[in-house]
């Protein structure tokens, strides 16, 4: 049973750690399939982080934070939107760009408002977001494996993990069963096919920003008001890109989405786990290799084991009209 | 049958310094094919955008059915029954046939019902005009000739009356051109109007029943399609008379100065592109490779030309072997006297941000004549350039001018000038008149029968067929990366058009 409770709580955070990872991922996938490249995913969560955390402390509302850092995000998507679909600029620079702002800004407001050293203050009860109990979690806590895995792994998580998992398939709902999905994947493909069927081709990809813009705020409040209390600075550390990677890995499709956050959000865990256990056979693993270890998947598993990443035809190309 | 379905009244366009439309006025009958001719840089592209709306008028007006009609965005041209096929398909490639043709058209937020209608509707349009596609087929799985009625399908689907094609059949072999006047006469009978743009004055003769002549902007005349000619036209587009037909006499082929012989050539994605091809080019003889875009063609002579290596395969120049499969280099081949005019002549012939005269000799820059020392004799290369200019009539004649701002067809003979006069042996030439006007395609065509009457061993690959059958002594035919047959240019067009299209045994199939 040993093993087994260890299995379990590797798992829990296993889950804790995706969800960032899966709402960013999905982010990057709504920008993506229209055709917009976003590698501002690391900036938009980090400025959402601080806006979350700043407000929730500010208003004493977690409800409160949540909405500035949407509102934060989708401002910082509306800019990269303005960047490369009206002034048709280079997509990558601009997510640098979005990146570098978010690092620096945060740091300056988070100083100059609660004198901290960039961090917000500790948000307290009612000011960030609480675990919930999914029903009768306590009464079937002893039922063996099964009671363990409802209450222990399923149950006592934030609301916004249940929403970041309810996200993918409702994500592949809407991109396959609507008709803003068919124009979205349409977009990003092949804009001209859009643009001579009668759709606004920058009205569609300006909608899919602000698709990305929500789900990243989503993440950056999650990071600072539910899996910890307060921002600290420089606290996405690097999810945006692994979230990028992640939506790679998985080819652009919601669900691979979620078993790509899934796995690297494993690989983080057992990172965290394994600091000073020696793991058996092998010994004593630098925990640095263990945190590399996403990283180093993603480049080998791209090189070949997943076959060719096709990413949309028309990505990071703005649209001109043809002569 | 003489209401009028469009009627343009002096549509006006500018685009920065270019006037890209100069007071067209323009009257097509309901139920009519009317057919719009002109040269590349004409104006028609233009003229039917803004009649789909996807450029605004700088002035003039557009009546559609006797009513005047705003087209601000192709979603009002759709509304006033205008439909259009584009030259490069506005399809989604990984769609399916259904998800295309609803794009745009889907009737509710939520996608579920309106493919079932969609679905029944393709089919009583299929039903109803003989387009047969199957709805769930992907897009970039189909030939082009079926993408293309997924294209006639959305505008139709979307309620047209009114069809515009802009250059239906560059992408076609001549039996799915035909094919598609078959449909278009089919879409006429049930009342349809369509505008048929193209370059191509055979398949205006063929098909429409009237036809309007655009030059350099202007809409020059509109003729009954019956009461004109082919020569008629031809003057019209171009303003001066024209020779149609290539005057050349008879060949007097020589010893065999290239041969080929079973050379399989491999594309990136590592499928066989050519294969196992074979064939000789003797001196004084012009030998076409025809076939639709595509079949092996590109790769066939970027091998023999040194610019992909082959898996397979022996080429001999002059008696002596060329390493295809090794390390056969295009500037050594140039040295040894073999000229290549490639097909893509702005990314493969040219670089166009260099000056006319820079470009003029690359590939032969280390010539003694143009080196002062380790630098570039600036002086001789500009000479030797005019002299060039000279002597291919290339306009305008200024060989300080950035190749970029010279037309297609003076951006063509400027490679032509650049590889024949080095005087080459064997000259290989890909699509040599693709993009260019009338009058450039008259003397490249003489420039490449004085090549073969002067003793070269020149091998034409055009996808052009007629161009194929008028310079050609004798006419290979490529399908699927092999020789499907020899045939002499007299051949008729329907045989040829067969092998072209992997009809193996064609006197059967003709039958």
């Amino acid at each position: 049973m040993d093993y087994f409770d260890t299995l379990i709580v590797i798992l829990q955070s296993t889950i804790r750690v995706s969800v960032p990872l899966i709402l960013a991922a999905l982010a990057g996938l709504y920008s993506e399939r229209a055709g917009i490249f976003d590698i501002g995913l690391e900036g938009k969560m980090l400025a959402a982080a601080f806006a979350g955390g700043a407000a929730a402390s500010v208003a004493g509302s977690a409800l409160v934070g949540l909405a500035a850092a949407i509102l934060v995000s989708v401002c910082l998507a509306l800019v990269h939107g303005f960047a490369s679909i009206t002034q048709r600029g280079n997509q990558i620079v601009s997510g640098v760009a979005i990146n570098f702002i978010a690092l620096g800004a945060t740091v300056i407001l988070g100083q100059a408002w609660f004198r901290q050293g960039g961090r917000t203050p500790q948000l307290g009860e009612g000011e960030r977001f609480t675990t919930v109990e999914l029903p009768f979690a306590a009464e079937l806590a002893d039922i063996p494996v099964l009671g363990s895995i409802y209450s222990n792994l399923l149950s006592g998580h934030f609301l916004l993990t249940y929403l970041a998992f309810a996200l993918v398939p409702f994500t592949w709902w809407v991109l396959y069963r609507t008709r803003f999905g068919l124009r979205l994947r349409a977009v990003g493909e092949n804009p001209g096919a859009v643009d001579t069927a009668g759709i606004s081709v920058i009205w569609l990809r300006y909608r899919a920003v602000i698709c990305c813009g929500i789900l990243c705020g989503i993440a950056g409040a999650y990071l600072s008001m539910a899996m910890t209390a307060g921002f600290v600075k420089g606290m996405t550390a690097g999810k945006g890109f692994i979230a990028l990677a992640a939506l790679i890995f998985a080819k652009w499709k919601p669900v691979n989405v979620m078993f790509a956050c899934l796995l690297f959000g494993f690989l983080d865990a057992m990172s965290i786990r394994m600091q000073g256990n020696p793991l058996p056979f092998i010994g004593a693993v630098p925990v640095q290799f263990m945190q590399a270890l996403p990283y180093m998947l993603t480049v080998i598993l791209l090189a070949g084991f997943i076959g060719k990443a096709i990413p949309p035809r028309a990505g990071g190309v703005p649209y001109v009209k043809e002569r | 049958m003489s209401e009028t379905a469009i009627e343009l009244k002096g549509i006006d366009k500018r685009f920065g310094l270019v006037h890209a439309n100069k007071n067209i006025n323009l009257s097509v009958r309901k139920g009519t094919i009317h057919g719009i001719i002109g040269e590349n840089g004409a104006g028609k592209s233009t003229l039917m955008s803004i009649l789909y709306g996807f450029y605004q008028a700088d002035s003039g007006d557009i009546f559609v059915d006797g009513k005047k009609t705003v087209i601000r965005d192709p979603n009002t041209a759709i509304a006033a029954g205008i439909g259009m096929v584009h030259q490069h398909f506005m399809l989604v490639e990984n769609f399916t046939v259904l998800e295309n043709v609803m794009l745009g058209v889907e009737d509710s937020q939520i996608l579920t019902a309106g493919i079932a209608k969609a679905r029944q509707e393709l089919k009583r349009l299929e039903h109803e005009y003989e387009l047969e596609v199957d709805p769930d087929a992907i897009i970039e799985e189909l030939p082009v000739g079926l993408q293309q009625r997924v294209e006639i399908l959305k505008a139709l689907y979307r309620g047209a009356e009114i069809l515009i094609l802009d250059e239906p059949t560059g992408v076609l072999t001549p039996a799915e051109a035909d094919h598609l006047f078959r449909i278009l006469e089919q879409l006429k009978a049930q009342g349809k109007t369509i505008l048929l743009i193209t370059h191509k004055l055979r398949e205006i003769m063929a098909v429409t029943d009237e036809v309007s002549v655009m030059r350099r902007g202007e809409m020059v005349a509109t003729r009954t399609t019956a009461e004109t000619s082919v020569e008629e036209l031809a003057e019209l587009m171009v303003g001066r008379r024209v020779l149609l037909r290539v005057d050349k006499g008879p060949a007097s082929p020589g010893e065999v100065l290239f041969s080929v012989e079973n050379l399989t050539v491999r594309d990136s994605r590592g499928v066989d592109m050519v294969k196992d091809v074979s064939f000789e080019l003797r001196a004084g003889e012009i030998v076409g490779i025809a076939g639709v875009a595509g079949n092996g063609q590109s790769e066939l002579l970027q091998a023999i030309t040194g610019i992909r290596r082959a898996v397979r395969g022996k080429v001999l120049l002059q008696g002596e072997p060329i390493h295809v499969t090794g390390k056969a280099d295009a500037a050594e081949l140039r040295q040894r006297g073999l000229a290549h005019v490639p097909e893509d002549r702005q990314h493969m012939g040219l670089v166009l941000k260099f000056d006319e005269s820079e470009n003029s000799i690359l590939g032969y820059h280390w010539d003694p004549k143009y080196l002062n020392g380790v630098f570039l004799n600036i002086e001789a290369i500009r000479k030797d350039a005019a002299a060039k200019i000279e002597k291919y009539d290339i306009r305008p004649p200024n060989p300080r001018l950035k190749t970029a701002n010279f037309s297609g067809g003076n951006q063509q003979k400027i490679v032509l000038a650049r590889e024949m006069e080095r005087d080459p042996a064997v000259l290989i030439i890909g699509q040599p008149t693709r993009g260019v006007d009338v009058g450039a395609i008259e003397f490249i065509h003489k420039r490449i029968i004085e090549m073969r009457d002067a003793g070269k061993a020149v091998l034409l690959v055009s996808v052009e067929l007629d161009e194929i059958r008028s310079l050609s002594d004798r006419v290979l035919v490529m399908f699927d990366g092999r020789i499907v047959g020899e045939r002499s240019p007299e051949t008729g067009e329907g045989e040829l058009g067969l092998l072209m299209a992997g009809v193996e045994d064609v006197r059967e199939a003709a039958e």
